[in-house]
């Protein structure tokens, strides 16, 4: 991968910080607006944490009809490697690209803190170079973490391998202990937590580095 | 015509309501007793031009499904109002 999109939205505000992660990872960035309609100069796509459109409504609810968005699907659908995170998994459930959806806390409470997560499966581009089983401490940042989906469709996500990363311990609610999961194809993944925030042992933990390394190797028909 | 429509966005049946539950369990403390059931979701008010009733009120059922709610999780129910806020 050379090149990589990271989509900004009005209220986007995870862009600088994935942009330095993909720099360190020695890939080439650019910030596209939301109003872009053209991803094709890409070989990967990012959607950053933050509160696009204010969250007004939903999380991701209005970022949907951002016009980027028909860009992103039709990216995804060529097999392009596309990664949600936090805000960018949220505007990927209220897109359509990945199954379920993302509710508000258990506790209501904001969550800011390290947690572990444990690989459940390297059937993605985000896990690919990860080992199943291995261990990851990777901050989360979220109100709306809690991710919900129907019987059958958790059924479906566990049965294909799509549940990619789980929280060891629980913070949030979420269903199956669900923090990360990919779209059957498995080039577009989306999770709550920020790797592109466990970049460095100095900041607290380098182990967002393997997801990110993973995202980066891979192709662009994955 | 120009028709008042409330469109009513509650959590589906079987989904978590952490606010609901929350707010239910404040009640007690702050004397009401016998509540139960208690629910959290959304109420959107709007005028919506149409021919008929009929009409606006699947204008605003329409729009709600596409863009209030997120059928995933909740279920949206449009009404006539009475009256109209500026």
């Amino acid at each position: 991968m050379n090149r990589v999109g990271i989509v900004v939205f009005p209220g986007s505000n995870c862009e600088y910080d994935a942009a330095a992660a993909m720099k360190a990872l020695g890939v080439t960035v650019e910030l596209v607006w939301h109003s872009t309609t053209d991803l094709s100069d890409f070989d990967g796509v990012i959607l950053p944490g933050g509160f696009a459109h204010g969250d007004y409504l939903r999380p991701g609810a209005l970022a949907r009809f951002s016009p980027v968005m028909a860009a992103v699907q039709r990216f995804a659908d060529e097999g392009g490697p596309v990664l949600g995170i936090c805000n960018g998994f949220q505007v990927l459930t209220e897109a359509g690209l990945l199954p379920g959806a993302l509710q508000k806390n258990i506790g209501l409470t904001f969550l800011c803190q390290p947690t572990t997560l444990v690989v459940t499966s390297n059937n993605s581009v985000l896990t690919s170079g990860a080992t199943i089983g291995q261990e990851l401490v990777i901050p989360i940042n979220h109100f709306s973490g809690s991710y919900t989906c129907d019987d059958e469709t958790l059924e479906r996500l566990l049965d294909n391998g799509q549940v990619v990363l789980r929280y060891k311990d629980n913070p949030n609610g979420s269903l199956a202990d669900i923090a990360g999961l990919a779209n059957e194809r498995g080039n577009v993944v989306g999770l709550m937590p920020h790797p592109e925030r466990a970049m460095s042992t100095l900041l607290g933990s380098a182990d967002g580095r393997v997801l990110l390394e993973s995202f980066v190797a891979a192709n662009v028909a994955a | 015509m120009n028709y008042f429509v409330i469109v009513d966005v509650t959590l589906r049946q079987g989904i978590a309501d952490p606010e609901g539950a929350t707010i239910e369990r404040a009640l007690p403390a702050l004397g009401f007793s016998g509540v139960s059931n208690v629910k959290a979701g959304k109420s959107f008010r709007m005028s919506i031009d149409a021919a008929s009733e009929e009409e606006a009120l699947e204008k605003a059922t329409a729009l709600a499904e596409r863009l209030l709610s997120n059928p995933v999780i909740e279920d949206a129910a449009a009404r006539l109002g009475e009256t109209v806020t500026p």
